[in-house]
């Protein structure tokens, strides 16, 4: 069996769920292997050995740590180098390290599919995907026929499986070409926190559009009992009432929560290219003919803003009673 | 300043979108357009042609239709375009893609490109990845997904929003890159700029006039294929109430029976 490499997603060694579920779907194509980018590996070993890492390739370099495509794009160039023949390459889907698995397959001559909602095994040690097209309205399946499988795959696609492994330590050296470095971060900004969860990972979302005519309390104290994550249309977001950071659809976040509760917003296409996979979906909007309504589980006509404060006390009775 | 802009013809995003018999992409039953998140592109640059006296040449690799993102672009106020036409690319992906337009944006600026912009995403394939695929064919700087953008003394500058932070970025020129919807309010083609786009040159070009192997484009050489779609059945419209002072009540009693509460 060929060994398969996942790109560890981690803050200070601190490993994320989505890379357990990476080293799960890893162990279907191969033999898992981690690739470690950073100084914290010791921190991360016990969790990757626990999810099946036979050997962790690490790359401690500050050319690489910074956050940019092209050189961490070297980095797994170099890693692919040192593992031989990988059968795959998967990678948490994130905007950085996407493109840096798009420069890896120009780099590798590999096959690329982002976006993957699963992985799997086809016959003659190829690789089977499964992405959502045309705004989710259709699942397709590909195969990747080019070697390596440079696959970015989303979160939540499938449940952890322990299976422990060695997670010997490899360091990997690698220089960062000039071109690679050309580009830099000057500044950042860190972002406010809402102690909120983070919308593309959160089990149930309450989404704002311009029918709170600015006003996102109602959405946020529906949410808060709920423990939802906020969303908001690009109508909301273009008008300044929220952040981009929680705008949901085309090009925002595509979320799948178990519940969405879309408040004011009408269901134009590009807002339901990134809902549309929820589980349960909710309404609350004064117009019975708005379009979002064809995907609803439950849909009340009414104002959000009697709508709303009602719900959540209901809600938080529930709870607490 | 020179700049060429890449854009994409893609199939409307508010009609029935499907696969055609090869799993490719329908394109014949589904009228085209220039991909809504390349006008964004295409307003930047012409801003800082506007600026600095610069051209915009808008380059396009698709099929036949696709004269018609070129069309939209030169209405916008681009100069020039190319189309990239060759029977040989249908059903290329994104790497091959990426080889041709490379190969097109260099003969597009004689070899020196200083600026290279492109959309966010296409709004068929939505891979967000050419742009970083072109930096890489180019050997260029890659300053991608940016909401601002500042080209001065040599230097491209641009604001990257992710999830926790907001990072300024920086290279020197020439650099390709891409710019999301955040950036501006894209202008629309003014009467004088439909007229004016009839009289402005369009080159088309074949594989063969960029140098490319045909063997290394084309659905036979995609390194992924799609091999099965199914349509996602259509969502079962689920109960409706008029609001009458109790809508909170039930949405409540839903959530409940439910079991998401
Ligand atoms: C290239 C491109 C990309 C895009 N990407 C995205 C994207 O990622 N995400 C996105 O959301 N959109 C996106 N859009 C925009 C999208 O087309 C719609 O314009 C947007 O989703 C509309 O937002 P909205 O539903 O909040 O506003 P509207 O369409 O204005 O709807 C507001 C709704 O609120 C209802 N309402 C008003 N007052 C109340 C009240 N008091 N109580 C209850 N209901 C009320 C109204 O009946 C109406 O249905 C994109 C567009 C383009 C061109
Ligand atoms: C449903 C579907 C699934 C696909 N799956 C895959 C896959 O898994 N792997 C794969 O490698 N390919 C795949 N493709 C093919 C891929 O979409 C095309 O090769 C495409 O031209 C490049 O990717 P994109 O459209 O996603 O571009 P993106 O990377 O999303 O586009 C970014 C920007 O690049 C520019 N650009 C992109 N294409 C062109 C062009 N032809 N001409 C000019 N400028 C352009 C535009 O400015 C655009 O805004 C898929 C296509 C579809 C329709």
């Amino acid at each position: 069996m060929g060994e398969v490499l996942v790109l560890v997603d981690h803050t200070d060694g601190q490993v994320k769920k989505n890379t357990a579920e990476l080293l799960t779907l890893a162990a279907r194509l191969g033999e898992p292997s981690a690739v470690f980018v950073g100084g914290t590996v010791e921190a991360a070993r016990p969790r990757l050995a626990q999810f099946g890492a036979g050997t962790v390739y690490v790359v401690d370099n500050p050319d690489v740590t910074g956050g940019l495509a092209a050189p961490l794009a070297e980095a797994l160039a170099a890693v692919v180098a040192a593992a031989g023949d990988p059968v795959a390459v998967l990678i948490p889907t994130g905007a950085v390290a996407k493109e840096a698995a798009a420069r890896l397959a120009v780099k590798t001559g590999g096959g690329l599919v982002t976006d993957a909602t699963n992985v799997e095994a086809s016959g003659e040690g190829g690789v089977t995907t499964t992405q959502s097209a045309f705004a989710s309205n259709y699942t397709v399946t590909s195969q990747v026929t080019a070697a390596p499988a440079i696959v970015t795959v989303k979160a939540n696609t499938a449940p952890p499986q322990a299976n422990q492994a060695g997670a010997t330590v490899v360091p990997v050296d690698v220089s960062v070409s000039e071109v690679a470095k050309a580009a830099r971060i000057t500044g950042t900004q860190a972002k406010a926190k809402s102690g909120r969860p983070e919308l593309a990972e959160a089990q149930i979302v309450v989404s704002g559009g311009r029918g709170t005519g600015g006003d996102f309390s109602p959405v946020e104290a529906f949410a808060d009992t709920l423990g939802a994550a906020v969303g908001a249309s690009r109508a909301a977001v273009d008008a300044g009432w929220y952040p981009h950071s929680n705008q949901v659809g085309q090009t925002g976040k595509q979320v799948s929560p178990q519940l969405y509760v879309a408040c004011g917003i009408s269901g134009a296409i590009q807002h339901r290219a990134g809902m549309q996979t929820s589980k349960t979906i909710v309404a609350i909007n004064k117009d019975e003919e708005a379009p979002i309504f064809e995907l609803v589980d439950f849909g009340v006509v009414g104002d959000l803003f009697n709508v709303l404060p009602q719900a959540t006390e209901a809600v938080s009775k529930a709870k607490n009673g | 300043m020179n700049i060429v802009v890449c854009v994409k013809y893609v199939p409307d995003a508010q009609a029935d979108r499907t696969f055609s018999e090869d799993n490719t992409t329908d394109r014949a039953n589904v009228d085209g357009l220039l991909s809504e998140l390349d006008e964004y592109a295409v307003e930047e640059a012409l801003k800082i042609a506007e600026a600095s006296g610069g051209e915009v040449t808008v380059v396009t690799v698709g099929p036949e239709g696709a004269a018609d993102a070129i069309k939209k672009s030169l209405q916008m106020g681009a100069h020039k375009g190319v189309h990239v036409l060759d029977d040989a690319i249908h059903g290329s992906d994104a790497a091959a893609t990426s080889l041709v337009l490379a190969q097109a944006v260099k003969k597009a600026a004689d070899g020196a490109p200083e600026l290279v912009l492109l959309g966010l995403a296409s709004t068929d394939g939505t891979m967000s990845v050419v742009p970083a695929m072109l930096a890489e064919r180019l050997g260029l700087p890659q300053v991608t997904q940016v909401s601002t953008l500042e080209v001065a003394d040599g230097l491209v500058k641009g604001r990257r929003d992710s999830d926790t932070a907001s990072d300024a970025l920086e290279a020197s020129l020439p650099a390709v890159v891409s710019v999301t919807d955040q950036i501006n309010e894209p202008r629309y083609p003014s009467f004088k700029g439909i007229m004016a786009a009839k009289k402005k040159p369009v080159e088309t070009w074949s594989l063969a006039d960029l140098g490319v192997d045909a063997g290394a484009v084309g659905l036979a050489n995609a390194g992924t294929r799609v091999v099965s779609f199914t349509a996602r059945p259509a969502r079962e419209q689920g109960e409706i109430v008029v609001d009458e002072g109790d809508g909170g009540t039930k949405l409540a009693e839903f959530l409940a029976k439910s079991k998401l509460i």
